[in-house]
């Protein structure tokens, strides 16, 4: 065997090296990866969790002008039973002078057949500025708008839940419900 | 940590930086990268890397679960269903906790049976034997600890046994095992503090294996040839590879292989390991038929059993406790009871005969600990019948048949004539598993006691080789392929 | 030392414990005929026989037997007998709705008064339970508590193989007879009353050389087993038959008596699909029911497995090559 014969095996040995290392670190690389992810997804909500979270309430029984509130997966909601004052004074505004542009109608959900049951009003209860909860007619303040007011860092919502004055950046969240029967509805998160 | 010169050089000025502060990169590399390790280090020598990802392994899944379980006697054995039923891939991370402990054990009695062999034990690495003798300690501790969490029946009731142990103590006994339970009986104070307990354990683990790898750099590895490393240059060049990349490849492939069976139990026989009983929850009012510990505890539980007598003051209760003690802390004394100057059993002929008859006694004695302690495994005769009766005289009296017929007719005759009569068996005399779990255990510590403290002294040993890199030219020349070595 | 055949060994060591710890006293377990299509690494459940044990577990054994650690929405889940891919959440799927609407439960949360009210089960909740506790349930059986479900192919030796053998195990009628007593009539001893004649007047036997499973084998049963009242006589059943023998001690049959009296007739539910409703096959289907029921992920857990040991074989062989590669110059 030549010496030139020689090198050119030891090169050819050299890069045939490098590939089964290089294609052993990657295979360990994806594995680990892939057990990173079972390590990450177990921390995900549990579907006990998940199931956990919808509660049908019966709205005929919140009273007029006042409002329930009820937890969803440990997530607080209001749902308020609006007055006619209340209802006129959430519709008589002008959209496009608000912060977060948004119609009353849009905030609601339709009934059964299809109309609207203005008088009940369906809201996330957490300030969208820092998670603080709102007072509203139940602790006497109901803010300068009439619907609700986060005592954290004085936040005003109006009868719509909409952000009117203060740090929060949007409207209170109407969350994912829907009337099951004229007076009952089912919210999940 | 290294226990050799340094040969680490920083190159960038962070690493120099870094270096005359805390030399941590310094540590890492002469511990892990340019370690001077034999090179004849056969397939027995990695259960070490094993060993740690079995470690790792344990405390990440533990971790996880212990955001999932809930430390009730309320809760417990339903929060660890929820973790099999709902919590995201919680199936997959129980089962390999659970089964991670059999394989953590399994890789550990192969280690400190490789030790065993190779007398890794011997000058200088006993503190290094001790310190892995705290680890397999506080391994037992935890693997208890933790199978009482799932709060079944075999963990309750294991638990009542285990803690019956301590109060075979004298006078303080009962006192200790009050304070270990926190009240007179296991309850959700208990399972409280068994699960905080399970949860430091492993950490004091981890603890003492930086301890015992220090302990192993220090005098450097053993070898299957039992023969040092030469320290000077040209000798330790040729006995010695760099731990990286040579023994970090192979411990790697080590590693996966015993992946791969781990991974066998995990997915295809998760639950063969373990004992059906530990899926009824805990009942304290119902003892099952047959109180088991885990497989890897056995070889101990047969001995515990096997103490069926008294000697003198000391009951049998009390000496079996001592007896399950003893062959442990046996381990602890073990380099000062083997007299022999030659460290590898591959140069004690007669040695390596009695140490396989050791392994074989460990194995038996894990089959004694499984079995019933009164059931026969040879049979010496029938069982027979007795009829007791009470004679004409109004005393008790006994008659014995092989067969039944004759039997029966003679208790009815008994009872016809106004007398009562009864049959009952009486078992055959028969070598049971009690009887053989006697004898390994009286191997168990002659072993120790008797036959390693006088074998080193009038065994003569073949010749050992020079210096590994001999051995190892010696294995070339003799041109039969050494497997796995 | 070869490494293999040590590790081997040791391995046998453990499948020997491991099999050391089968329940005494009892016969060995058996699963239908044809076997269980979940068996080995690849098997699956057979998930229309798991939908027709949901039936049978619904019509016969939920009358006594709870099972706490399932909810309706499990039967929907992914792995489970009515999974829907149209519906990836069970708690939309309607077939799963439906089965929880069927049961009125207690509800958890009191109403706005205090009190508890029944409503009809969601698909959060966990199936519908026979006895508000334990007490109840023992009341309810003689003082025997029939043992919640739900993990009951995994508390057992055997797995569902035991379940299959135990409902179809019981001894027919031609092995059981019912005799009456001899009156025994006791003078009364000096100072008591004359004891009102109290217990049975009959007394329920059992031949077990007429039982078909006890005839396999070497061993032949001469005597009668004298069944107690409110106990049924099963050979599937970890017990110890010695003290209702009457015949050689030494040669008691195996198995054990439970309060739970025989459950299976032919006939005994009508399947929605039409399957005919034999003893063998209700124990068969309610089996691979409790199959899945103990561990709703294991399909998930074969498949995954499948893949992670190809994978583990995979890197394991060029582990190897690189192992190779690094060592080829160096004797050792």
């Amino acid at each position: 065997m030549s010496d030139a014969q020689n090198t050119t095996h030891e090169a050819i040995d050299e890069d045939r090296r490098d590939f089964i290392h290089i294609a052993t670190a990657a295979t360990a690389v994806a594995g680990a990866g892939a057990l990173a992810y079972v390590f990450v997804d177990q921390m995900n909500a549990a579907s006990d969790t998940k199931a956990a979270s919808s509660l049908e309430v019966d709205v005929s029984k919140v009273p007029l002008g006042g409002e329930i509130r009820v937890l969803i997966g440990g997530k607080p909601f209001f749902i308020r039973h609006r007055t006619q004052a209340e209802i006129s004074a959430a519709e008589s505004v002008d959209v496009s002078t608000l912060p977060d542009p948004q119609t009353d109608d849009e905030r609601l959900r339709p009934l059964p057949d299809g109309e609207y049951n203005r008088a009940i009003l369906v809201t996330s209860g957490s300030c969208t500025h820092l998670g603080c909860v709102p007072v509203g007619p139940a602790q006497g303040n109901t803010g300068d708008f009439g619907g609700w007011y986060c005592p954290c860092h004085g936040s005003h919502y109006d009868t719509s839940g909409r952000i009117r004055r203060g740090p929060a950046p949007s409207n209170l969240p109407v969350p994912d419900y829907r009337y099951v029967s004229p007076t009952v509805i089912n919210i999940s998160l | 940590m290294s226990g050799h010169p340094s040969t680490y050089e920083p190159k960038t000025g962070f690493t120099k930086w870094l270096d005359s502060r805390l030399p941590i990169v310094r540590l890492a590399y002469d511990s892990f990268v340019d370690f001077p390790t034999p090179k004849n280090l056969n397939y027995w020598w990695t259960f070490g890397g094993i060993l740690a990802v079995c470690l790792m392994t344990q405390i990440l899944t533990g971790v996880v679960l212990a955001m999932h379980y809930t430390p009730t006697v309320d809760g417990a054995f339903a929060s660890v269903e929820r973790i099999m039923r709902d919590v995201p891939y919680g199936w997959l991370i129980r089962y390999i906790h659970a089964n991670g402990a059999s394989m953590f054990f399994l890789a550990v009695y192969i280690h400190m049976v490789r030790g065993l062999y190779y007398g890794s034990y011997k000058a200088p690495r006993e503190v290094l034997w001790i310190l892995g003798c705290v680890i397999f300690l506080l391994m037992m501790g935890t693997a208890f600890l933790g199978y009482v969490l799932p709060w079944g029946q075999m963990s309750y009731h294991g638990a009542n046994v285990i803690t019956g142990l301590i109060g075979a103590v004298p006078v303080v006994g009962d006192s200790i095992k009050a304070w270990l339970m926190g009240g007179p009986s296991i309850g959700n104070q208990t399972i409280q503090r068994f699960f905080s307990l399970h949860y430091l354990l492993p950490f004091m683990i981890a603890g003492v294996v930086i301890l015992h790898i220090w302990a192993l750099h220090v005098p450097g590895n053993n070898n299957p040839t039992g023969v040092e490393a030469r320290k000077d240059k040209e000798g330790l060049k040729k006995d010695t590879v760099p731990f990286h990349p040579y023994y970090t490849i192979k411990d790697a492939f080590a590693i996966v292989v015993f992946l791969i069976i781990f991974a066998a139990f995990v997915f295809y026989a998760p639950n063969v390991l373990g004992h059906a009983d530990n899926y009824i929850e805990a009942n304290p009012l119902v003892t099952p038929a047959h109180i088991v510990p885990e497989w890897y505890l056995l070889p101990f539980y047969a001995i515990l059993r096997a103490i069926t007598f008294n000697i003198g003051p000391i009951d049998a209760k009390l000496l079996g406790v001592i007896a399950m003690f003893g062959s442990i802390a046996i381990l602890f004394v073990l380099p000062w009871l083997d007299t022999s100057k030659v460290r590898s059993m591959r140069y004690r002929p007669i040695a390596r005969q009695f140490f396989f008859g050791f392994v074989v006694a460990g194995l038996l004695l894990g089959w004694c600990g499984a079995s019933n302690p009164d059931d026969p495994i040879i049979p010496m005769g029938e069982d027979q019948l007795v009829v007791t009766y009470t004679d004409a005289n109004g005393l008790q009296a006994t008659q014995t048949y092989e067969e039944y017929e004759p039997a029966a007719e003679f208790r009815d005759s008994r009872i016809e004539a106004g007398q009562e009569a009864t049959i009952a068996i009486k078992k055959a005399p028969a070598f049971r598993f009690v009887h053989l779990a006697q004898i390994l255990t009286l191997y168990y510590f002659a072993y120790f006691l008797v036959i390693l403290p006088l074998l080193g002294l009038r065994e003569k040993p073949k010749d050992e080789p020079a210096s590994i890199h001999k051995a190892v030219l010696g294995n070339k020349d003799r041109a039969a392929p050494a497997p796995a070595e | 030392m070869n490494f293999l055949r040590f590790v081997s060994a040791g391995l046998g060591a453990i499948a020997v414990v491991a099999s050391a710890n089968a329940a005494g006293g009892a016969l060995h377990a058996h699963g239908p005929e044809e076997g269980w299509a979940f068996e080995g690494p690849l098997g699956q459940l057979d998930m229309e026989s798991v939908q027709r044990g949901y039936q049978v577990y619904r019509e016969v054994c939920a009358s006594c037997h709870s099972m706490r650690m399932l909810s309706y929405r499990n039967l929907g889940e992914p792995g489970g007998p009515f999974y829907d891919p149209e519906y990836p959440n069970a708690n939309d799927n309607p077939l799963v709705k439906s089965f929880a609407a069927m049961d009125e439960i207690l509800d958890t949360e009191p109403n706005d008064v205090g009190d508890y009210d029944y409503r009809p089960a969601r698909t959060s909740d966990t199936f519908k339970a026979p006895y508000p506790n334990a007490n109840a349930a023992r009341a309810a059986n003689g003082g025997a508590l029939p043992p919640d479900l739900s993990v009951i192919t995994k508390a057992r030796h055997g797995g569902a193989s035991y379940i299959y053998s135990l409902m179809t195990g019981y001894p027919s009628e031609e092995a059981i007879s019912t005799v009456e007593i001899e009156a025994e009539v006791e003078a009364p001893a000096e100072g008591e009353e004359a004891a009102a004649p109290a217990g049975p007047t009959t007394e329920t036997l059992i031949d077990p050389s007429r039982i078909e499973a006890l005839s396999h084998g070497d061993h032949h049963y001469e005597g009668t087993l004298v069944q107690p009242v409110g106990q049924y006589y099963n050979p599937y059943m970890a017990g110890d038959t010695t003290a209702q023998w009457r015949g050689d001690p030494r040669h008691a049959p195996p198995g054990g008596f439970l309060a739970m009296p025989p459950q299976l007739t032919d006939g005994r539910v009508s399947y929605l699909d039409g399957t005919e409703a034999t003893v063998e096959q209700m124990a068969k289907d309610v089996a691979n029911f409790l199959q899945w029921a103990g561990e709703p992920k294991q399909s998930q857990r074969k498949s995954t497995g499948l893949a992670a040991l190809i994978y583990l074989v995979i890197l394991a062989v060029l582990l190897w090559f690189s192992f190779h590669r690094i060592w080829r110059k160096v004797d050792h």
